[in-house]
């Protein structure tokens, strides 16, 4: 909202600086968001009057110009073709920053011999003042201008642009900043005079109005002014409404459109002649009725669109845009005047509908006082009697279905305190409540009750009343305490932490985080498949989606990553390993989606970092292998390792992660094909856990197990086996002997020493006892039967 | 014993000759002054010597043990020096590059989340979470802010494709963390004091200052006599925190449809002090977050009753601090994943 000081001054007298006043609107929820200041640098800038206009010597198209500056005449060099003699002009003398009428930049004034002829002055054009981009002559300042006074007495003004906050379309209008100035300055408010002659041919006899939508219409007010004669509205008033940023068009919709300004109440002239049936109802559109709005553009409706129709047609859109055919015409001659109220709800839906949107359906679409259109109403009619002749019919339409005594609200010291932290006299809050011009009386109750202002659509619970309290008296009055309360029990949310710890040990394995868009598309979801035409799970489609590659919610993470991991391999990256904690989101019927948490993280080969000293151990299943064991050790969680048939993942190697035969995620190999798709260079591993079945196993309680007093002995096992028995079967044969405490693979060889289809392998087993220390005896004789049975049931071979 | 003596202290020192390491004179002086040597065993039984031989032999048995202690320091020192010497013309190439260790980093925004989060636990708040898929009602309804409210205007909604019985579309991509508000006071009674990091979505075109997915924490205070005095409080040293002790803090009248009354707080620009640049856009101050009174209704509809509670609410865009912090010029950075970005952090 732009808004004029001067025309602020009308309703409030303040003095302190513009700077200084958007400070505190700033401060009290208005946002200055900047202050366009006229003439602050119109130092040497008068009023001046042409004495004399006389022929240069020397130049046909120049003209010497006699001015009295208020100090003696000056003769400047002018070549504007507006000289008129007695004419009040803008004079700069030398020193006064202007604005070059052909480059448009700022530049000081000098004196200048043009074509022969000193000229130490300027009569100014309004491009030249900075007023407006206007350079065809200059500008005639209107009679009453006193000469040598200084032009910004008159032009100069400060226009604050005013970021308003939905709740207060009030404050869309000059006289709800002009109360907010009065109340924050601590000055009076005043209310222009709304009084005007009215004939003795009623309203009523004009045109009646019906409201057969009142659900969407509260309120409908209605004046009849007849005789006007449309002309140019006055100067004065076509340059506020400029410096607001309306165009001026004639003195009734000027009338209007100032008003709405100034009140915040949009209006609308309807031409009275073209009200068939003077009659005006308020009605939803039948379904595709149609019309042509002043922007010439016609509009089909369905039942959603409230309009204003006479008789027999349609002949505006309520709250959004008036209608063609009932514009008010340079031949009009009678007016009705509409100063109505309309739900914020139909407005919003039909400006969305309509993909209208209009200064009007901004102010209705934030909701404003059904008790303001009234005052509007009788403002603006008073002002276009002044302005375009005619009479005001007596008395005014009111038809206004939503009437309600509104019950005054109660506010007291208490209620200040509890929500402030801070003690009030009961005075001190009325006092800051009157001065925001609301109506105030002492209650019974050592309260004060406040009437309902009807400017204002905001003050609906003591809450409120306790926020304009807070308002005047300033938020910096507010004392800072920490919170004394009591502290809630328990620990919050137990997956942040876990979620942490995992996302440190991911970090101490040289892991990157990253974080990725939960939107994806099918075909990118189907590039995760080794084998094409692998059926797809069920995805969460979004209804509105921006683009096509953003239309589904994700059932995993795994294209977040690999696309990663791809743009980063083309910017030439190395040893990338990534990984992302985030929620995948598995619709459910007639609910909100599971959102599950999931880990997954990928790594890749390319060029592994050189060192002088040695080469660094290789990255492969083994490597993340070895890190989702550990992650599982430190939660206290051991899982089997089960071959698996991921679609994403290589067959060679590749494996479900398995606790309690209960899936808790993959790791392996990313498959060639799936590679390829998505352009990364071959090999990358991937690991996916789920992070929610984790928290659960890794809850379950940890119990110390006794250190043994008595020291291990160790014995190596070396063996041949044929290489499709797998090192579990192993370990689930040893895993039976309880003295065994440890065992350790080191030695695993595939090659010409040994027959084609077995492979050696050598592991340490460690023997211990929570009893006693073993014996060699003892310990010869359980690694006897391990060997037997290893023998026995895998067929393994001894290696001596 | 005289002899015993004489022949300890001649061998002594003739084997002392030849030692040239620490380990070989540890030896040494356990043989000849441990507790078990000769010379120790004949001064510690002098008491059965007779008492003429006893002064003589006590005299000399001592000398020699003072002798051959003074001997052994000095051999230590010598042998230190020595092998310092020989240290000194093994240096290695200091200068050669370490092991390379390769370490990950978490994400800017965790990082940040983090870091706003542990203010906040220290305050006594709780973390909490919700669903990033939201009713309509979570995250607009309930937070005072029906159908066609005009702040709604503020929040470009993704619709999830997902119809009720009667037509209607409730469920969305939550636009803010709000919700967790209301899901945290149906199920808790106060005292309640919770924080709420998350990711929140909005349709909107992505540029360099415009993101459609972004990060927010929410906070949430509610118990009896909670004031905006302790909403001031909590959240300026909240700010001070996080940007510095000596910051100027800026309360200021703000609206959000979910708290009355509301407020913003903003610090001032730690690029220009306040005097105005480009950061703050030439008004010297940066706004960081938003907050309020919960509104009596947001109360109400959640079970607790606005006469007996208070509480306050505040919530914060996170990706902005990094932003300022770090002058990153564009928002796109944070999830593209460019690892010559997030390395940076």
């Amino acid at each position: 909202m732009k808004v004029p000081l001067k025309w602020l001054k009308d309703y409030v007298d303040t003095d302190i600086s513009p700077e200084e006043l958007a400070e505190k609107l700033t401060l009290a929820g208005l946002e200055v968001s900047a202050i366009q200041v006229i003439g602050g640098n119109w130092e040497n800038i008068v009023v001046g009057q042409i004495a004399a206009v006389n022929p240069h010597p020397n130049a046909d198209r120049l003209r010497l110009a006699t001015v009295d500056t208020g100090k003696g005449q000056q003769t400047v060099v002018c070549g504007a073709p507006n000289l008129v003699v007695g004419d009040k002009i803008a004079f700069a003398s030398a020193g006064a920053k202007l604005i070059d009428g052909h480059t448009g930049k700022a530049e000081e004034l000098k004196p200048a011999k043009i074509r022969g002829v000193a000229s130490e002055g300027m009569v100014c054009s309004e491009k030249e003042l900075g007023l407006s981009e206007n350079h065809e002559g200059i500008l005639v300042l209107p009679e009453e201008f006193q000469v040598g006074k200084h032009l910004s007495d008159y032009l100069g003004d400060a226009i604050f642009d005013i970021d308003i906050t939905p709740n207060r379309a009030d404050c869309l209008s000059v006289m709800g900043i002009a109360r907010e100035v009065a109340a924050l300055t601590a000055k009076p408010f005043r209310m222009p005079d709304l009084s005007y002659p009215e004939s003795s041919k009623s309203v009523e006899s004009y045109a009646a109005v019906e409201i057969k939508a009142p659900d969407l219409c509260p309120r409908y007010c209605a004046t009849v002014i007849d005789g006007i004669v449309i002309g140019p509205s006055p100067g004065w008033m076509q340059k506020r409404l400029a410096a607001c940023g309306a165009r001026p068009i004639n003195n009734i919709v000027d009338v209007t459109n100032y008003v709405m300004l100034e009140f915040g109440q949009p209006l609308h002239a309807f031409d009275c002649q073209q009200i068939r049936g003077n009659k005006i109802i308020v009605r939803r559109a039948a379904a595709g009725e149609a019309m042509y709005t002043l922007d010439e553009q016609e509009r089909k409706f369905d039942s959603d669109i409230l309009l204003i129709a006479d008789a027999e047609r349609p002949i505006a859109v309520a709250g959004i845009m008036g209608g063609l055919s009932s514009e008010v015409r340079d031949y009009t001659t009678s007016i009705l005047l509409e100063s109505a109220n309309f739900s914020q709800a139909a407005i919003h839906r039909g400006s969305q509908n309509l993909k209208l949107s209009s200064e009007a359906s901004v102010r209705f679409e934030k909701g404003l006082n059904p008790g303001l259109a009234m005052m509007a109403l009788k403002r603006a009619t008073q002002l276009i009697a002044q302005l375009g002749g005619g009479k005001v019919a007596g008395g005014i339409i009111d038809v206004y279905p939503a009437r309600t005594a509104k019950k005054p609200l109660s506010i007291n010291g208490h209620n200040v305190r509890r929500l402030l932290g801070i003690d009030l006299e009961l005075d001190q809050i009325q006092r800051c409540l009157e001065l925001l011009g609301l109506s105030c009386r002492k209650g019974d109750s050592n309260n004060v009750l406040v009437g309902d202002p009807w400017w204002r659509n905001d003050i609906n619970c003591t809450a409120d009343l306790v926020e304009e309290v807070a308002r005047v008296t300033g938020y910096d009055n507010i004392p800072e305490t920490m919170l004394s309360s009591s502290l809630p029990s328990g620990a919050g949310s137990l997956i942040v932490s876990f979620r942490q710890e995992i996302s440190s040990f991911m970090v101490a394995c040289g892991f990157q985080e990253i974080i990725t868009y939960p939107l994806t598309s099918p075909e990118i979801m189907q590039k995760l498949s080794s084998s094409p035409g692998t059926a797809q799970p069920e995805m969460l489609k979004i209804a509105n989606p921006m683009s096509r590659d953003l239309e589904y919610l994700r059932t995993s993470l795994r294209m977040g990553v690999l696309s990663v991991l791809s743009r980063n391999q083309r910017s030439r990256e190395n040893n990338i390993r990534l990984f992302e904690i985030a929620k995948v989101f598995l619709p459910r019927p007639q609910d909100l989606p599971l959102e599950n948490e999931i880990l997954c993280g990928l790594v890749d080969t390319v060029a592994p970092e050189t060192y002088w000293q040695s080469k660094p151990a290789p990255v492969d299943f083994y490597f993340v292998k070895g890190m989702v064991e550990t992650l599982l050790a430190r939660f206290g969680i051991k899982a089997d390792y089960l071959y698996g048939h991921d679609v994403t993942l290589s067959p060679a190697g590749s494996a479900d992660v398995v606790v309690d035969s209960v899936k808790i995620g993959v790791i392996g190999e990313v498959h060639p094909a799936v590679l390829m798709r998505f352009d990364i260079a071959e090999p990358a591993f991937l690991f996916e856990l789920d992070v929610d079945k984790l928290l659960t196993l890794a809850s379950q309680p940890l119990i110390y197990k006794t250190i043994s007093k008595y020291p291990g002995t160790t014995r190596d096992i070396a063996m041949l086996l044929d290489t499709g028995v797998t090192y579990q079967k192993i370990v689930d044969i040893v895993k039976g002997f309880s003295l065994v405490s440890d065992m350790q693979l080191f030695d695993l060889y595939v090659g010409e020493q040994i027959p084609e289809g077995k492979k050696s392998l050598a592991f340490r087993l460690t023997y211990q006892s929570a009893d006693q220390t073993l014996k060699d005896e003892e310990v010869d004789k359980v690694q006897k039967r391990i060997i037997e049975r290893l023998s026995k049931e895998l067929g393994a071979v001894l290696r001596s | 014993m005289l002899d015993q003596v004489e022949e300890v202290a001649s061998q002594a020192n003739a084997e002392l000759q030849k030692i040239a390491s620490l380990d070989e004179l540890e030896g040494w002086r356990v043989r000849y002054l441990g507790r078990k040597s000769k010379l120790i065993n004949i001064l510690r039984s002098l008491g059965d010597v007779p008492i003429e031989e006893r002064r003589t032999l006590g005299a000399r048995a001592n000398q020699v043990k003072v002798g051959l202690e003074s001997r052994f320091t000095q051999k230590k020192e010598q042998i230190e020096l020595l092998k310092n010497q020989s240290l000194e013309l093994e240096k290695i190439d200091v200068t050669l590059p370490g092991q390379p260790y390769q370490v990950g980093r978490l994400h800017l925004t965790t990082r940040t989340i983090k870091e706003i989060c542990d203010i906040f636990i220290s305050l006594g708040f709780q973390i909490v979470e919700g669903p990033e898929v939201e009713w309509e009602h979570y995250n607009f309804e309930a937070l005072n802010m029906p159908a066609e409210h005009p702040a709604r205007d503020g929040f470009a909604t993704l619709w999830a494709d997902y119809k009720t019985e009667t037509g209607a579309r409730p469920m969305l991509m939550r636009t803010h963390t709000s919700p967790v508000q209301i899901r945290t006071m149906e199920k808790a009674k106060p005292p309640i004091r919770v924080i709420a990091p998350g990711r929140v979505y909005r349709y909107e075109a992505t540029d360099a200052t415009h993101e459609w997915m972004f990060s927010q924490v929410e906070g949430l205070a509610v118990d009896k006599n909670i004031t905006m005095a302790d909403l001031k409080g909590t959240l300026f040293e909240f700010a001070r925190r996080l940007f510095g002790q000596d910051r100027k803090c800026r309360f200021r009248v703000d609206y959000f449809p979910f708290v009355e009354p509301g407020c913003e707080i903003a610090i001032d620009c730690f690029v220009c002090g306040g005097k105005g640049c480009r950061l703050c856009g030439s008004s010297g101050w940066i706004e960081i977050l938003g907050a309020g009174m919960v509104h009596p209704e947001v109360l109400r509809g959640c079970g607790i009753d606005p006469e007996e509670y208070s509480g306050f609410a505040f919530g914060m865009g996170v990706e902005r601090i990094p932003i300022l912090r770090y002058g990153i010029d564009d928002i796109r950075l944070f999830y593209n994943n460019d690892l010559r970005f997030l390395k940076q952090f």
